[in-house]
């Protein structure tokens, strides 16, 4: 018998029991779609961590110092002297604290200040929406500018221009000349909360010269490794071989890092969808039994008239696969749907991937064919006389 | 020898229940030539079905030889058997068998379908042998939209579907009110008329009687092998 008659024969037994079919296949059109959404989301989560981590900076590297013995910190002559290198671009050391900041009657408690340099603005490619970042001439100036992060400026100052007006810091003055783009929330950190100020006038605000946070830009992506390399065996001299005392990181090995959690966590999310697309077969096999049963006189009349084994088995195996085949379909399509409508409800792009598609609908096709297999041979192996005689 | 279309040697069928063995048929010889219309009579439980289920290759012998056209049946895989179902052989059951969800048209265009005979052809064929039994105008209806009769004869036309040289008839009448039955008697015989080999099990005397010829069969063995004369 041809492939078109089994599918005919096959489409025919669906479409009698339209009720059950639909129920059948609700269990791989459900498991398609979870597998659809989750991993797409999985998936489009990733692409935006990525995006995030990459927006912190190109080719940047940072290193943190902890210290040995009595040193727990570089000075600021250590740390900036690391710019004498062939692979660096850029250098601002770091020193933050936490303040009160006020303008007027409006106040803003626990806020991140940083101290940093002129090449800070490189190095972690910031924007400025209004104004301007910290200039070299402000650091060696010591001058008592802010630039203050868009939360900030927003709580300060509402719908007043902040710019040129002076507010306080743990009540000393400092003019406001830039104010940053927002960058909303992100897993790299956020400014929209900080206020920056130049290092050196924050060697006098707080009080405090111990480097503990250095920000490097490597002049390109080939010369990080080469950069980091070179700050690893200064500071290790700075530090008597103590390769504890500092950690050096670059942004690739954050993105390895992030990469390799998230493909876990995609991988997590479409095995357990992809259970649900195992249940979904068996609910396949349970009706296509079920059906195997109910036709057995069919089976026996078919078998009488002239039909070998595999007819029989062909005819069985097409429908479960076409049951299985369509629910695929729909699972593609509710999956889409879903993943459109979770994507943009969380923000990020989870249109699924050709890829993603492909895969769950040939995993649906093969979970059809893996439990129509042994209800077909059960009906192809029917014995006709018997089957004949079954009421 | 040529013309020998069924020859039956010393031919067994034991049911094993349990400890018990049923003798459903119990040494048979039997020869049908091409051509005859023979009837097979018996009580209920004599045998009949048992035996026309292995003449019609459905059902396999315990012991004994059956040849059919020459050819040693115990020889053939499943599926030569299937093919022989398919192409030589017409069955005719005493409940008609017909699938439900299907059409007249369709339930006699299914043995074709195994057959592998092409679409047009196909539909074209049927058509014809459901004008031919007289349900010209009820080829699109179901089974059950149809009468007793009517269905005996959609599976008639079904039986015929690849010009089988046997037809097989299993009590052919026996669900039928005796309008009905004697009409598609008529069509039997016509059948015979033109030439297939006709085997047809009956328990009514009456029926039997309509052969050419009547075997009587009684406890698996048969008991009388008469010609009857018109
Ligand atoms: N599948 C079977 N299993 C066990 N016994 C059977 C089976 N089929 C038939 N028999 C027995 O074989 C005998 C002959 O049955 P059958 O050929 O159906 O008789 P008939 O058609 O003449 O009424 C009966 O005693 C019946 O009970
Ligand atoms: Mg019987």
């Amino acid at each position: 018998m041809r492939y078109v008659e089994a599918l005919k024969i096959a489409i025919r037994s669906i479409l009698s029991n339209k009720m059950r079919s639909f129920l059948t296949m609700l269990g791989i059109i459900i498991g398609v779609t979870a597998v659809i959404a989750l991993v797409s989301i999985g998936q489009g989560s990733t692409r935006s961590v990525t995006s995030q981590i990459q927006s912190m900076g190109s080719n940047l590297i940072m290193v943190n110092v902890m210290g040995r013995g009595g040193e727990s910190s570089l000075t600021y002559d250590q740390a900036i002297v690391l710019k004498d290198s062939n692979f660096i671009a850029a250098i601002s050391p770091v020193i933050s604290t936490s303040v009160t900041a006020m303008y007027g009657n409006n106040s803003v408690d626990n806020t991140t200040v940083n101290g940093v340099n002129g090449d800070y603005q490189s190095i972690r490619d910031i924007q400025v929406a209004a104004g301007r970042f910290i200039l070299p001439m402000d650091d060696e100036g010591r001058n008592r500018v802010a630039v203050l992060g868009s939360n900030v400026a927003r709580e300060l100052f509402g719908f007043t221009d902040p710019i040129g007006k002076t507010i306080k810091l743990n009540g000393q003055n400092f003019t406001v000349v830039g104010i940053l783009s927002q960058k909303g929330s992100s897993i790299a950190g956020s400014d929209d909360d900080s206020i920056f100020i130049p290092l050196k006038t924050m060697f006098y605000f707080a009080k405090n010269r111990d480097i503990r946070q250095i920000y490097i830009e490597a002049t390109s992506p080939d010369t990080v490794e080469l950069a980091k390399n070179e700050i690893n065996s200064k500071l290790l001299t700075i530090f008597k071989g103590d390769t504890n005392a500092f950690r050096i990181i670059d942004q690739s090995q954050i993105l390895s890092t992030v990469n390799s959690v998230t493909a876990t966590l995609s991988l997590l999310l479409g095995g357990i969808a992809g259970i649900s697309l195992l249940v979904g077969g068996i609910g396949i096999m349970n009706i296509m039994l079920v059906s195997v049963t109910e036709r057995t006189r069919e089976i026996g009349i078919r078998k009488a008239l002239g039909a070998k084994k595999k007819d029989i088995l062909l005819q069985f195996i097409i429908e479960s696969l076409t049951l299985s085949g369509l629910g695929g379909i729909v699972g593609i399509i509710v999956g889409y749907v879903l993943s459109m409508v979770l994507g943009s409800a969380m923000n990020i792009n989870a249109k699924p991937s050709l890829s993603t598609v492909l895969i769950s609908f040939s995993f649906s096709v093969i979970v059809g064919l893996f439990f129509g297999v042994y209800p077909a041979n059960k009906a192809a192996n029917l014995n006709p006389i018997e089957a004949l005689r079954y009421e | 020898m040529d013309n020998i279309l069924i020859k039956i040697r010393n031919l067994t069928k034991i049911y094993k229940m349990g400890e018990n063995e049923v003798r459903a048929l119990d040494g048979i010889n039997l020869d049908i030539e091409k051509g005859e219309f023979v009837s097979i009579v018996g009580q209920s439980g004599s045998g009949k079905t048992t035996l026309m289920n292995i003449i019609g290759c459905l059902d396999v012998k315990t012991s004994g030889e059956y040849f059919l056209n020459g050819i040693d049946t115990s020889k053939l895989s499943d599926n030569q058997l299937a093919d022989l179902r398919c192409s030589e052989i017409g069955f005719v059951f005493q409940n008609f068998n017909l699938l439900q969800k299907m059409t007249a048209l369709e339930n006699v265009e299914l043995p074709m379908i195994y057959k592998g005979v092409p679409t047009k052809e196909r539909r074209q064929r049927a058509q014809m042998l459901l004008e031919m039994v007289g349900l010209k105008e009820r080829m699109h209806h179901r089974p059950n939209e149809l009468s007793g009769g009517q269905q005996q004869r959609v599976a008639i036309a079904r039986a015929l579907a690849n010009n089988p040289h046997l037809i097989l008839a299993d009590e052919p009448t026996g669900n039928l009110d005796s309008k009905s039955g004697s009409e598609i008697m008529k069509i039997i015989k016509e059948l015979n008329e033109r030439g297939n080999t006709v085997v047809l099990i009956t328990h009514d005397p009456n029926i039997a009687a309509q052969a050419k010829r009547i075997v009587r069969i009684k406890d698996g063995r048969i008991l009388e092998n008469e010609v009857v004369t018109p």
